[in-house]
This record gives structure tokens, sequence and C-alpha cells, in this order.
């Protein structure tokens, strides 16, 4: 199938194209150079803006705490439902959407590559299960490590190749796409109850601290050339004054960077920019850490924005979500993972009139805002932990538009205002820097080189909005912004027609990304056989049944990993 | 009569049997068995093997009795399957749920009457001859 | 002669996965497994099994062709108007995965065992969340192990042994471990435990505010609660708050006695509570070996768990509305589709009057009571023996259940038999 997409005013960053009238054309699944106007498919987008459909690099869609979320808030659905409709099965949303809901919201939002941040190896079965079930996005997960038995011993007896062998053969069973790191040892000092964990302290019973974890993972990551940097979730999230564990953790690896390589990405980072002693001195400290990315570029982030209203917050932290679980004494879960990690997920009301919910809301935006790199700033919701994702396009609106920040500031507590800095700040995005940070940014920090941009050669993953970029002034008209992208006019897939209109008119299934992760064979054939033995004594299950065949994933998609460095 | 308490249940038995299949002697056997306590069994003045029959608002069917110290004085225990369920109720208070266990039933001795064969049992009950 | 290891067993929650199992000329001769269930399950399936399709003439089941048993299949559940589609516990994810889509073509009601078994468990965990672990946490550290309503001695056999009190863990040996039993009844699994406690039939509730009292303090005025002695209370509570790592296993003593999804609420408050002094997790007693895979399934697919209604074209879930005891009870059903479950057997007298006086279709590879009553009969293959398919364990650890010999010819699994059941409703549908 042929189609030439003319008259757009196309928004192409990787290719340095701003909002320039182009045509785009699409042959078999790909952007070409050109095709025969007589043959294609001729769809008229004049006036509109035409982006490379969106690429999501953390959010929060598949797996057993996902389920545990659904499952255990009935009330997230009742008034949020899809009827069964030609092509689209019936489902439920608000935060925790089922399957197919969410692939078909994504797809009308323009997002056409989602990837899921965290799977306990253990249960990633059901993981693919989920990712399975989501129609139309490209997506993969992040296997966790930083919790593991496994690789906290390697790593405290200075066994990196092992480490490495380890991980290469765990991320290629498992089908897993990057290293993951949730508040390193502190989900295994939560499994003896204990709640906080320090970036320096000594883990309970394995003798290392989390530095040396995050460190030993980052040289592991290059030794195996993943084509993500190592993606971690700080120790003491949520808890004021943790700004400093954040950087102490950002500043760790900094030795262990060459050239201009992001060699960490730190995630949700709107989570763990705060100061203060307590909630009642809490404050914003993004600034600090904005200075500090600003001045680092082996460190990549995204915000992890929050959203007034209901949702679900859900994260391998556990002993975070205990914690959460206290102060709001409402439902809890727990999912502690033999051997591995664990979970934890508390529905959460972010309440506009509430101080810390506020200043929270002021820090995400903080962090788009002072960082001056949209190549290193990516944004998120932590879906569905800040809120769900189909508020993006209400974030998009607060970054474009001072004046849509200004309204919101108006109904926060003074002092909220007043403590933090955004109410100072003047910039505002443009449809490339959006552009940026959420397609071709984030598909160049997960190394997907056919993604994010429109580039001949490119996946023909295309998101057309009805709006004119040449006409509408973003910061005046925000609430036309926020129309635009909540329901994209046209959404393409591999040069396949997704969405007219706002319709979900298609839903075909979407690949499943893994890495083909390898070390060398002489430490392989040494490591396998020792995990193999030690895991009668670990874990309840057999080695044999931890593999999942590739004839699993609906549609498997296997990348190769990078060149090692070093 | 006596006014005993019921409780229905799992056994290891009924488990294997109904790997077995459902119409295995093993399982219908096991299944038609209620259980009492020796000391219970002496007042009502039956033996283990002898009929019994078991009331409750709901129901009335004939089972074999046999003795067992792990049954709390006063209950009568039997393994879940067809005839236990002849004893249940429908009420589930809106959560879905019956009520399987601690349901009020009388006991008494029931000499002359036999256990039914489970095939007769599901006709009378529940129609459709075979 | 061939030997298949790491075979995943296809009995009840444990979903233990270290059975081996000899076969020879396409048929299983031996299997060296740990347990009596398992054991039967992989020697005798074939026993009372059926490998006709039947249908019901003049008030007898006749052999006929596959064919023509889809066909009645799919015009039953087209031509009625509010069919229910109930068991699922015991297939695998992929056929749950299409009777839901099943389910939802025809703008039925799909609901699974659950809704008899630990739908009040589901309840309590949506009234206050699930304090869990793996079972693997479990063998790891526990050293107080409570088996609350639940007999794994009979209903688990193995659960001690490979996952608890008798397993030795990374920080803990079995000796290093404690075992307390609450029951009505001494079952057997309370002979082998540290302390047993007889509670009176439908008190659990009162038990555990008791345990609660005791452990915040406070002073209970009476001299028992539930027939316990207050000492022994206080014993129990002792345990609680000085293990290291404890779990409260709990079965359909909690879930089926009066109270129901109350007990429930109280044993997760418990547990709740339990975190302030030390770590503690709570787990239910699934039953069949593929229930919490039919509860994980609709929920993601579905966002609800069990007992949901497609009829006006999307999910809704209302236990005690849309739940098979109910649905049925009320009469609200007028057809009903049985896969891998056996109702006749399992539902009270009422429940199975109406289940019995319409239409009624049964997928099972054995010759259940359900299938005897049935019009129409589909035998399909086993899970885990015939078929491959995935599982998921008590926990919510996934596995794929191995297929170990060929079906017999003719004998389709659940996931292929629904497959073709829709897509004839959907030619049904569209010849209208």
């Amino acid at each position: 199938m042929e189609y030439l997409l003319k008259n757009g005013y196309v928004v192409d960053p990787v290719n340095k194209i701003d909002c320039e009238r182009m045509d785009i054309a699409v042959k078999d699944g790909k952007i070409v150079e050109s095709v025969d106007e007589s043959k294609a498919k001729v769809i008229d987008v004049k006036n509109m803006l035409v982006m490379p459909g969106g690429v999501d690099l953390h959010s929060h869609i598949a797996g057993s705490k996902v389920n545990v979320g659904r499952l255990f808030r009935p009330e997230d659905h009742y008034k949020d439902y899809e009827v069964k409709s030609g092509v689209r099965r019936s489902g439920v949303g608000h935060s925790v959407p089922s399957t197919f809901t969410t692939g078909y919201r994504y797809a009308i939002l323009g997002y056409t590559t989602v990837f899921e941040p965290a799977t306990p190896p253990l249960k990633t079965l059901h993981t693919h299960d989920e990712l399975n079930d989501i129609p139309i996005i490209d997506k993969a997960c992040f296997p966790l490590f930083g919790n593991n038995w496994f690789v906290m011993e390697y790593i405290r007896d200075g066994k990196l190749e092992e480490c490495a062998a380890y991980i290469a053969w765990l991320m290629r069973s498992i089908k897993g796409y990057a290293i993951k790191v949730v508040d390193p040892g502190g989900v295994e000092a939560w499994k003896w109850g204990i709640t906080s964990q320090d970036f320096d302290q000594e883990i309970p019973r394995f003798g290392i601290t989390p530095r040396e974890i995050v460190r030993g993972l980052v040289k592991v990551n290059k030794m195996l050339g993943l084509p993500h940097p190592v993606h971690v979730h700080t120790n003491q999230l949520g808890i004021p004054g943790n700004y400093k564990t954040t950087l102490k953790t950002m500043d760790a690896v900094k030795d262990l960077a060459t050239g201009d390589r992001s060699i960490l990405h730190v995630t949700h980072v709107q989570f763990n920019a705060y100061g203060g002693v307590d909630y009642l001195s809490f404050s914003s400290h993004a600034d600090d850490i904005a200075d500090y990315v600003n001045k680092n570029p082996h460190v990549t982030i995204d915000i992890g924005q929050v959203i007034f209203g209901d949702t679900t917050t859900m994260t391998a932290d556990g002993p975070f979500e205990y914690k959460l679980f206290n102060l709001l004494r409402g439902k809890w879960a727990n999912a502690d993972v033999e051997v591995e990690t664990g979970a934890g997920v508390v529905p959460i009301t972010y309440s506009r009139s509430n101080y810390v919910h506020a200043v929270m809301w002021c820090i995400g935006l903080e962090l788009a805002l002072l960082i001056k790199d949209p190549w290193r700033v990516f944004i998120t919701t932590d879906h569905p932990n800040g809120g769900p994702f189909t508020e993006y396009p209400r974030v998009f609106s607060w970054l474009m538009s001072k004046k849509a920040r200004e309204r919101v500031l108006k109904r926060i507590p003074r002092l909220a205002r007043v403590r933090t800095n955004l109410k100072d700040i003047d910039r505002e995005y443009t449809f490339y820097e959006l552009a940026i940070s959420t397609r071709a940014a984030t598909a160049k920090i997960l190394g997907l080189s056919n993604k994010g941009h429109l580039g001949v050669g490119a996946d023909a993953d295309i998101a057309v909005y009805n709006i004119n970029p040449k006409e509408v002034n973003p910061s005046a008209d925000y609430k036309i912004v926020m129309q635009a992208f909540s329901r994209a006019y046209l959404t393409m897939k591999d040069g396949e027609i997704i969405v007219k209109d706002g319709e979900v008119v298609a839903a075909p299934v979407g690949r499943t990304y893994w890495v083909n992760a390898k070390a060398p064979k002489d430490v392989e054939d040494v490591v396998i056989p020792e995990v193999k033995k030690r895991f009668e004594e670990y874990y309840t299950v057999k080695f044999e049944n931890y593999h999942i065949p590739e004839s699993y994933l609906a549609c498997s998609a296997p990348i190769q990993p990078l060149e090692p460095l070093g | 009569m006596a006014k005993f308490t019921l409780l229905t249940g799992r056994s290891l038995t009924q488990g294997v049997g109904k790997e077995e299949g459902k119409f295995s002697e093993r399982y219908i056997q096991e299944v038609s068995t209620c259980q009492i306590d020796p000391e219970d069994l002496k007042i009502l003045n039956l033996k283990p093997g002898e009929c019994v029959r078991l009331t409750t608002e709901y129901g009335s069917v004939v089972l074999r009795v046999a003795a067992s110290t792990l049954v709390h004085r006063g209950c009568v225990f039997v393994p879940y399957g067809p005839y236990s369920n002849i004893l249940i109720g429908t009420k589930t208070g809106g959560t879905g749920m019956p009520n399987f266990k601690g349901i009020p039933v009388e006991v008494e001795p029931a000499p002359g009457e036999a256990v039914p064969d489970i095939k007769e049992l599901l006709v009378k009950t529940y129609g459709r001859v075979q | 002669m061939k030997v298949v290891s790491a075979v995943v067993c296809p009995c009840c929650g444990n979903l233990c996965d270290d059975n081996e199992v000899y076969v020879e000329d396409n048929k299983i001769v031996k299997v060296r497994t740990e347990c009596a269930v398992s054991s039967s399950k992989f020697l005798n399936y074939s026993k009372e099994r059926n490998i006709k399709p039947l249908v019901r003439v003049e008030s007898q089941l006749k052999p006929t062709t596959l064919e023509d048993a889809i066909e009645r299949v799919a015009r039953m559940l087209v031509e009625a108007e509010y069919p229910l589609l109930y068991g699922w516990s015991n297939t695998s994810c992929e056929a749950q995965k299409k009777g839901i889509e099943l389910a939802e073509e025809v703008g039925g009601v799909i609901d699974n065992t659950t809704t008899v078994c630990h739908g009040p468990s589901i309840l309590g965990v949506q009234d206050l969340g699930d304090p869990s672990c793996t079972l693997g946490e479990v063998k790891a550290r526990a050293d107080l192990i409570v088996y609350w309503g639940c007999n794994p001695s009979s209903a688990h056999p193995r659960h001690m042994k490979r996952y608890s009190a008798l397993t030795k863990g990374r920080f803990r040996a079995p000796e290093q471990r404690k075992v307390v039993v609450v029951d009505v009844r001494k079952t057997p699994t309370a002979r082998n435990a540290t302390l047993f406690i007889q509670v009176k039939p439908n008190q659990d509730y009162e038990l555990m505010a008791a345990l609660k009292m005791l452990l915040q303090n406070e002073e209970i005025e009476e001299q028992e609660v539930a027939g316990v002695p207050v000492e022994q209370i206080d014993e129990l509570a002792e345990l609680m708050r000085s293990c290291e790592f404890g779990i409260l296993f709990f079965g359909l003593g909690l879930t089926m006695s009066e109270g129901r999804d109350r007990n429930i609420d109280a044993a997760i408050t418990l547990v709740r509570e339990l975190n302030k002094w030390t770590k503690f997790a709570i787990m239910p007693m699934r039953g069949h070996y593929n229930v919490t895979g039919a509860n994980q399934v609709l929920a993601w697919q579905t966002g609800y768990p069990y007992a949901v209604d497609f009829s006006r074209g999307y999910p809704r879930y209302e236990p005690g509305d849309t739940s098979a005891v109910d649905v049925l009870s009320r009469g609200y059903n007028d057809a009903t589709l049985v896969v891998a479950s056996d109702p006749v057997a399992n539902l009270p007298k009422d429940a199975v009057k109406h289940l019995c006086s319409k239409p009624l279709a049964v997928i099972d590879p054995h010759m259940s009571i359900t299938a005897y009553m049935a019009d129409v009969v589909i035998p399909s293959a086993f899970v885990g023996i015939e078929a491959e398919g995935t599982a998921h364990r008590m926990d919510g650890v996934p596995l794929i259940l191995k297929k170990v010999v060929e079906p017999p010819e003719g004998v389709l699994p659940d996931v292929q038999i629904l497959d073709l059941i829709l897509k004839r409703v959907r030619e049904l549908k569209r010849g209208r």
C-alpha cells in the first residue's frame, strides 16, 4: 500500500525539519523518497501538523503489578468504559485501562511505540501475555535487576564479567530490552521489613551498597552493548530531601561515561527532586537537578509529571508504596518476587489544594523547562503514577503555554506557588521541542533507529494533528493544542492507517522488541551451569521453565546489541 | 433427630478421586459419605457404614456415615460434591458466594433407606433422564 | 521410552513444575512425583474421559460429529438472549481468552469458579488490597506460617514440602519455622502444627478481631473468643508479632463461612496491622490449577476478575448480580456453556436446577457430572498432558504447561474448539 501525505507541516527534529511544508511518502510500511501519485492513496493534510508517531519510553501498561492495579480497583473502571465496535474490542479505563483499550487510546494520541519499564523476570511471561494483548503499538519491557540476588552477589564478589553473562542470558531468555533498576537494594531490605535504603548504606545480608549496584550495572551495560542506558528509579523515592540521593546517583557513574554518550537514564525524576525534611518543609529542588543535568551530558531523565485527579501508583518500589499506604490508609497491595524484586500498588488522588501535591505538580514542569537540552529530558507521567497517559496533551499545553500554567498556579496553595520557581519561568516549548521530547529523543535513547523520525527508511509510524502551527499560537491557544493532541487526525503505523479523525479503524498486532544479548561464550559456558545449580536453592520453579520461547511473543522483533564499548 | 452444623469441604480422597473421574467408585464413595465424631455417633445410635438422613432448610439427602476424630463435636463433614450440594442454598448476600459451611442441619438415622445411586439422584433432582 | 522432565502438574494451585513423566507409545507409563493427586491425574486421566462429541437425542446422549456439535453450540449461543459461559479454571489462559472473546461476541456473562471459591477473597482485596509475595519468598524467609481455614495436606499436598514449613530456604531451615493451623476441625494439616487453634464454625471474624486487639495491647474482657481461650489467642498474637517474616495462607474456611468477604477483610486488615511490627504477607490457597490465570486474563482484558457481563456491549461487574450462582438461581440466563468445570457437582441444588432446565453445552475432557446432564458435549484435550498452555500459580507466577502425549484422534484442545465455535457464531450473526 502506498500513501502520500500531502501539504502538511512536518516536524522531524532528527532531520532538522521544523514546521516545513512537506510531503511524506509511504510504501510497504516505510517512509520512502517518493511514490507514484497516480497509484498511491493521497491524503491531504494541508495546514496540519505531521510528526513521527509518539515514542513513550516509560509507561506501566503490562504485567503482574499493573494487573493487580486493574483487579483491585474496579471503581477505576465503572465510569470509563469502551463499547465493542467494529474492529475495537470492549474495555475499560481510567488509570489502569484494560489491554485493548490501552492500545487504542495510545494510538488515538498518535503514539505508536510504548515500553513497559519494569518487569520481574520470574513473571515476565505474564508481561508478554499482556503486551501481546495490547494492539497497534510496538512495545518492549525492561527486566528488573537492582535487587536481584545473582546480580548483587556477582557485584559483591567483583565478578562483573560473570554478571554480564548472567544478565545477557536472562535478557534473551525472557525477551527483555534494557537493564532496569528500581530502588537498588532497597526492595531486598524491604523484604525484611526495612523501609528505607540509603545510597551508600550496605544492604542487609549482601554486603554491598546501592552505589556499587548502579556502578556495576552501568559497567555491565557497556560490556553488553545494550541499546538503552541503565534505566534507574533512584533510592528514597517520594521522601522529602531525596534530591540529594538523585544527584549522588547521577554523579556516581560520571567517571564511567565516554564522550557525549548518555550512560544513565534517571526516570520520573519529579518524584526524586524533593527538598525539606518532612512534608511540611517539602520543597522543590528541580533547579539543582536541572543544573546538574545541564552540566552533565552522561545523564538523561524523564519527568514523571503529576496530574491532579484520581490515579493509581504502581512501582517495583515496594517500600515506597508501604510508606504511601501509611500516609493515605486506603488500599495497599504488595508483591515481593523471590530472588529478584518486588512491587506495590496504592491508589491516590492528587489534589490541587494539597500543598505537597501542588509542589509536586510544579516540580515536573520545572524540570522540563529548566533543562535546556530537549534531547535529554522526556515528557512522561510515569503512567499511571503521576496520572493517566491520556492526560499527556494537558502536559503538553502546560509546557507550551505559560498562560496555561498560570491558570493552574492561581488555584494551588499560595505557599506552593511562593516556594517554587515555576511562576517565574517564561520558557514555552515549541512544537519542535515537543517533538524531540516525545518522539525523536526517546527513540534515540532507546536505540530505535527506525523510529522517532520521518526520514527515508524510517518505519512509517506517523501522527497527524489537526492544528496549524503557522496560525495557532500555542502560548495563547493552549486549549486548541490540548484538543488537537488528544485526538490525532490520522495515526499511521507501519504504513497502515490506524486512526482516522480520533477513531481507531484498524488494530494490527504490534512488535515486541527484545535484545538478543550475548556475552563471551567461554564465560557463559561457566556461568549458566552455575546459575542452574543455584536455581533449585533460590527459586520455586525449575531452571528449564524460566525460559520464554520466542514463539510466545505475538510478533517477536529481536534486536542485536550495539558494539560493546571497551 | 439431632441438630448439627454442616461443613462441606475438600478431602484428599475426593481430590484424588475426581482425577479418576466423577463417576469413579472412589469419588462417589467419598462424596456420599459424611463424617461424624465417634462420640456423637454413639449418641445418635449409629454405626459406621450405616445410613443417615441429613436435612437443611434447602434439601434432604441420605448418606452413609463414617466415624472421624477430626470432626468437631456437633459437626458433620461432607466432602464437596453432588450429594452435599443438595443441602446447600443459593443465597449469596450480594457476594456471589453461597454458604457452603456452618449450616444448621438435622441428622437422623435412616434405617431401611439407602444412599441414592448418583445417576438416580441426578435424574430425580434435575430431570433429563438418561 | 522417553522421559519428559520439568513437567508442570495441572491439578491444584501449587502448579508444581518438577514432575517427571515417562512416556511409551504415546501413553504415560510412569510418573515421578511426590503427590498422590498429581500421580492420579497423570496415570488415570483417561479412565473416565469422553472422546466422542455427543448430543442428547430423546433423553439419551448419542455420538455425533464435531462439526454438528460445534454447530449446535454456536446456535445455542447466538439464539440465547443472555447465555452464561462458566468454568474456565481447568484450562489454559489461551482458552480463557477465546472464552472472553466469545462471551463478548454473544453479549453473555462469563464467570469462573472463583465465584464459589475465592470470590470473597477478591472482594476483600478490592476493599483493602493485597499485601503478598511469591511462594519463593516464603521458602526463603518465613519463620511463621499460618494456615487458616485451609487444609493443604488434603487440598494442596506438596505445599508445605515445596514452599513453606518443610522446605529449606536461603535464610531459613525447616527447624527454624513454626506452623500454626486455625480451623474448625483438626485437619490432617493440624496434626503437624506447632500450634493448633480450633475455632468455632462461623466465628473466624471474631477471632481475628480479638487477635488485632491483643496485638494492639488492648484488654479482652471475655475468657474466650470464638471458642478459643484468650491465652491461646495471645500465644498466637505473640508468635505473629515476634516473627521475622510471617505468612497467612487461607482457604475456603474463611470464604465460605458466614461473613465471607468480611472474613477476608478481617484477614487482610490483620496482615496490614502486622506489618507495623514485622514483615507479614497473605495469600489465598487457590484450588484449581489455573483459576488464578482465569482471574488474571479476565482482569487484563476486561478490567474485572470474574462475573463479567457483556450484555450491553462492554464489561460490567457486579458480584451478587452477574455472578453465576445468582444468575442461575434467579433464572437470568437462558443457555449455558460450561468449559473445564463441573458445576452440577459443585453448585447448590437450586442453581443446578435452573442450569439443567435450559440448553446446556459442555466442553470437557471428562465425562463429568455436568456433561452427563448436558445437551451437547464436546470432548477436549487435557491441558498440561495432551495440550500446551499457560497457567498461573496461586501466587501469580506464570508457567507454560507442556504437551506430553498426543490426544486421541479427533480430540482438540479447548482453545481450538472455542475458536471453531467463535468462527461459526460470527458466521451465523452475519447471516442474519
